[in-house]
């Protein structure tokens, strides 16, 4: 009853200052997210060269994020490259100008597909899998465990995998292109007509060193940022079950958003 | 206490959590070699304070004093020297799930010494023996029930002898014949290793059980510190509420 008069009598808030609220509160929020993820990688920066080096802890990872990987990353390259030839060539048969099937695809692929869709494919296989692990571990107690045993979590769990992210999905970037242009090959050659000479001899015509180092740069950037926000999730994460599956969710999302961001931005800064 | 000097003290400590403030002045002091039991309801702040005992928490303001050294202002290398001296038994075992029951209680020595395997070995199967498991040094945590994880839990806690024991809820979620197993073996780990322990519970026949104290925690402070026998007589009344509803069905 008290509670009814009280909500009566209150004044009620105009509804433009609660759009506002609510704008400044995920503005805020983001800002907070980024500030987090930025002051763990400083701290996983500080620690990756401190002694001891976990040499095993770092192939562990190596393994789980490269060689783990390496399948389902060429898949997507094959098919990529597959799709990417087929459609480009049905446009350029029209006006005659085929012989610009390989150069489209290679720079496509070396500049833009390859860093992204690996980033993206290890995102979901590997970082779901890390910010899952430590944010049970969190939980659980593991983290405050291996704290209490004079051991620093950040050097222990968040370090190798950071390094196996920033290490790994270039190389994996490197795979993704030559699955793909193999893919692009086999579509424009053998199944569009297209002279393998042609195809060739134009992607080489086209295609610079640059524009593969443009594209392991972006990887490289891509893989340290989708690691680190999935360790920075998962070691933040509270709340049971249903706090790491929110914590998991929401690193695929920031990971996401964070390769087509940065890729525009390095897109950008690298030319 | 008894005369014996204090192991570690907590001086006035406050802790909040955004408006929740949990810790509002904690005091408590625990003597060398003694087994100090925290007992208080499900949300009192024991946890909170456990973790400030061992620098996992910092306090808003106050001091944690650990055989003479305030470890509040310490920077993480000297908290990780600090914690050599401590072993720690989580609520839920916290055994790294990855590894099996060899490597986490040998992740201590692992981390902290220089052991080949074949010492390793034998002192992991030392400390198992010590908490009644023999022979399961190959199996993983998942394999094992909750008692066993506890135990095992106590197993890497004093692999390294530590010289003070915090237990975080020790009996919470077992039964009876677990529950008396775990309370003998914090009774035979001071007696055959001599450590301090501080014990957090809300198991009142625990506590009577393995304590030389218990501290009654309650709305974030430490209303009483006595040993069992005296604080059955306390007449601080969230005390005698607490203790009234188990003594009374139980005496």
């Amino acid at each position: 009853m008290a509670d009814e008069v009280e909500k009566a009598v209150r004044p009620q808030p105009n509804p433009a200052y609660l759009v506002v609220e609510y704008i400044g509160k995920r503005v805020t929020g983001v800002i907070e997210e980024v500030g987090g993820v930025a002051s763990l990688g400083i701290d996983v920066a500080r620690w990756s060269i401190r002694p001891p080096i976990r040499v095993d802890n770092l192939f562990a990872q190596l393994d789980f994020v490269g060689v783990g990987s390496i399948f389902i990353v060429m898949l997507t390259g094959v098919f990529s490259g597959m799709v990417f030839a087929h459609q480009s060539s049905r446009a350029f048969l029209l006006f005659n100008a085929e012989s610009l099937v390989g150069p489209t695809v290679a720079l496509t692929l070396t500049r833009e597909l390859a860093p992204v869709f690996t980033a993206l494919m290890v995102t979901m296989r590997a970082v779901s899998a890390m910010c899952t692990e430590l944010g049970t571990m969190r939980v659980t107690e593991q983290v405050d465990a291996l704290e209490t045993m004079a051991v620093n979590p950040v050097q222990y769990l968040l370090v190798p995998r950071v390094i196996a992210g920033l290490v790994m999905v270039p190389l994996l970037s490197m795979l993704f292109n030559t699955a793909g242009m193999a893919g692009a090959y086999f579509v424009a050659v053998n199944l569009q007509g297209i002279s393998a000479g042609t195809f060739l001899h134009r992607t080489q015509q086209w295609l610079d060193p640059e524009d593969i180092t443009e594209g392991l740069i972006k990887a490289a950037v891509f893989g340290f940022a989708v690691t680190l926000i999935g360790c920075y999730k998962g070691y933040n994460a509270s709340g049971g079950a249903k706090g790491v599956g929110q914590a998991t969710t929401e690193a695929m999302v920031a990971s996401a958003l964070a390769i087509v961001m940065l890729d525009y931005v390095l897109g950008v800064a690298l030319h | 206490m008894d005369g014996a000097r204090p192991m570690i003290q907590a001086i006035d400590l406050h802790k909040s959590f955004g408006t929740n403030h949990v810790l509002r002045g904690v005091n408590l002091s625990v003597a060398e070699g003694s087994t100090c039991v925290i007992l208080g309801a499900s949300g009192s702040g024991k946890t909170v304070l456990m973790k400030h005992l061992i620098g996992l928490l910092k306090p808003d303001s106050g001091r944690v004093i650990v055989e003479g050294e305030d470890i509040v202002s310490m920077s993480p290398e000297q908290l990780a020297v600090v914690r050599r001296k401590f072993g720690m038994v989580f609520q839920g075992a916290a055994l790294f799930d990855s590894m099996t029951v060899f490597e986490n209680v040998s992740f201590p020595l692992r981390e902290q010494t220089k052991m080949s395997e074949a010492e390793m070995r034998k002192a992991v199967g030392r400390k198992l023996e010590i908490v009644g498991l023999v022979g399961i040094e190959d199996k993983y945590p998942a394999d094992l029930s909750g008692g066993m994880r506890k135990r095992v839990g106590l197993a890497r806690a004093i692999i390294l002898d530590p010289k003070i024991v915090l237990y975080d809820e020790p009996t919470t979620g077992l039964d009876p014949i677990n529950t008396d197993y775990v309370d003998q073996m914090i009774i035979d780990a001071k007696r055959a290793l001599g450590v301090t322990s501080v014990v957090i519970s809300h198991d009142v026949a625990s506590a009577f059980k393995v304590s030389d104290t218990i501290a009654f925690l309650t709305d974030g402070r430490i209303v009483e510190q006595l040993p069992p026998k005296l604080l059955r007589k306390s007449e601080h009344p969230a005390v005698k509420l607490f203790l009234s509803t188990w003594f009374g069905k139980n005496d």
